[in-house]
């Protein structure tokens, strides 16, 4: 098959949407576009079925017993936010203190500073190089007054699968609810919200070749059962936890997505990690100085985070154009500030600025691989050429030791 | 983030990417900017006993913008006397290059950069005339 550019190497932001789920979509939007919440016709009915058996397929995936305890929502911020301001609000008596860590998704990580505003107190605990939270950590910040812990499963940005298991355990034996954001991790990580005791877990479509716009999350029932305080009022939908009328295409569309991950992405997880491996093994052949951000063992398949040290992120997407990355350097985000995650880490913000996330997926080929080797350290080594800061590596000068006027 | 096309010229075809002997009396070097800031600009000059630069070179660490600003400032410098290289304003840079607000801050770094390598040579050829005296 022949090389098509540009060529999407940026899964964790989204995915495209598999053929088989977007043809098992279409009849939603015509001939089959009932309101499931319309009990009185066989419009109501069709609809309310295909989103039984939706319900049904995202449960199977995750090792949910009860098909109802997963609540359709817009996406994983709206799940993140109704789990941590759910739980927060309807155990409020219970406790105010909440455990997260600091590299958290935003949803989740401004979720808590809006309820630190309201009284609540949260503790962002640090993680280690690779960008793991230690158990330990979790342990020793529990006190009588927490209510939730929330722990993500795989970090989007540099992809560190974290030991939620051991975390549950710890939080189950204490009875504090246990959430966890596993949005990046569906499909490529095990994950089982029984044998992990997880309480609550966010979970988004697109992320798993599923439509934009559609999300759950998933509220235990039973030991314990979890209670949260819906934070969108109306019509009293998906068991009163979150009201608006379905998004039926949706929902048949992420159901699709999710079975089609519970039969193959095991499989496929290995083929995207030997492609993942590949390319950094490619990348680290022809170029010194690349730095693999994150953990070697506890990583999504498809995560590839390097810094190609003496080299601007930015700049070196712009040189590889064709190719679609994302960079943890400050220039690609408005703030101005490099990447909180690699801050967190340790990592020095001139290699943070120097970061390329390389996200591979389903429709990934080896072509695509050797292609985008091949091109990445093409354009390293020019620009490594126009770098003042690689000339004064080779010639031998600690660049630590320079004084450098910040600016 | 959308560049202009005139940043894209630049940085794809850049213009005196290099290096001069800083130790050269007639160099001077500036070198400004930090790592942890994401980018670095090394801008030199080489002048002649005419007091015109004569050549102009840059390496530069950072985004595509930078890269431009400094390419372009190289390009502007070369036949230049050094009071005249003295008047480059970061705002002509910036207009050159159709630079958006949130980059505005490459083209201060450029400005920096010539200001610094003019600095640098002066005060070697103030050196120089001290030991002369």
């Amino acid at each position: 098959m022949a090389l098509q550019l540009p060529i999407y190497m940026d899964y964790h932001a989204t995915t495209p949407v598999d053929p088989r789920v977007i043809e098992t979509m279409l009849p939603y939007f015509g001939v089959k576009f009932g309101n499931a919440a319309s009990r009185s016709h066989a419009f109501g009915w069709g609809a309310e079925e295909a989103v039984t058996i939706s319900r049904e397929k995202i449960a199977a995936l995750i090792g949910a017993k009860n098909p109802k305890e997963i609540v359709f929502t817009s996406g994983a911020t709206e799940s993140d936010n109704l789990a941590i301001k759910g739980v927060a609000e309807f155990y409020k008596e219970k406790g105010n203190h909440i455990i997260t860590s600091v590299i958290e998704h935003k949803a989740v990580l401004d979720t808590c500073k809006r309820l630190e505003k309201e009284g609540f107190e949260v503790t962002y605990l640090p993680v280690t190089t690779e960008g793991l939270v230690e158990p330990e950590a979790v342990k020793k910040a529990l006190t009588d007054k927490t209510i939730l812990v929330s722990i993500m499963l795989a970090n989007n940005e540099v992809g560190t699968i974290q030991p939620i298991a051991e975390i549950g355990k710890l939080t189950r034996e204490r009875g504090i609810l246990l959430h966890t954001d596993a949005v990046q991790g569906i499909g490529k990580t095990p994950f089982d919200v029984e044998a992990m005791n997880v309480d609550l877990a966010s979970i988004t479509a697109h992320k798993m070749y599923g439509p934009k716009g559609i999300g759950a999350l998933y509220v235990r029932r039973s030991k314990p059962r979890v209670r949260i305080t819906a934070q969108v009022d109306g019509g009293g939908h998906e068991f009163g936890m979150r009201s608006g009328t379905l998004n039926v295409p949706g929902i048949v569309g992420f159901g699709k997505a999710a079975e089609i991950m519970k039969a193959e992405g095991a499989e496929e997880s290995k083929r995207i990690a030997k492609q993942r491996d590949a390319l950094h093994e490619k990348l680290t052949k022809r170029l010194d100085d690349v730095k693999l951000n994150g953990s070697r063992e506890h990583r999504l398949p498809g995560n590839l985070n390097v810094s190609f040290a003496f080299v601007e992120g930015e700049a070196l997407m712009m040189a590889i154009k064709d190719v679609a990355v994302s960079s943890g350097s400050a220039c690609t985000s408005a703030s101005l500030e490099p990447s909180y995650v690699l801050h967190s880490m340790g990592i020095g913000d001139d290699l943070a600025h120097s970061s390329i996330r390389f996200g591979l997926g389903r429709f990934t080929t080896d072509e695509e691989v050797d292609f985008v080797a091949n091109l990445v350290s093409e354009k390293v080594e020019k620009l490594r050429e126009m770098s003042p800061l690689y000339e004064m590596h080779k010639e031998g000068i600690d660049l630590a030791s320079v004084q450098w006027a910040a600016h | 983030m959308a560049y202009s096309e005139k940043v894209i010229d630049h940085y794809e075809n850049p213009r005196n990417v290099g290096t001069l002997d800083k130790n050269d009396e007639h160099v001077g070097t500036g070198l400004v900017g930090a790592p942890a800031c994401g980018d670095v600009m090394r801008l030199q000059i080489k002048v002649n006993d005419a007091g015109v630069i004569e050549d102009a070179k840059f390496k530069t660490f950072g985004c595509g913008s930078a890269i431009a600003s400094s390419s372009l400032a190289t390009e502007w410098l070369k036949g230049k006397s050094v009071d005249e290289a003295e008047t480059i304003k970061n705002s002509m840079i910036a207009e050159e290059l159709n630079l958006p607000p949130v980059k505005i801050h490459c083209s201060v770094l450029a400005e920096d950069a010539i200001k610094s390598a003019i600095v640098d040579f002066r005060a070697k050829q103030a050196a120089k005339r001290a030991l002369a005296k």
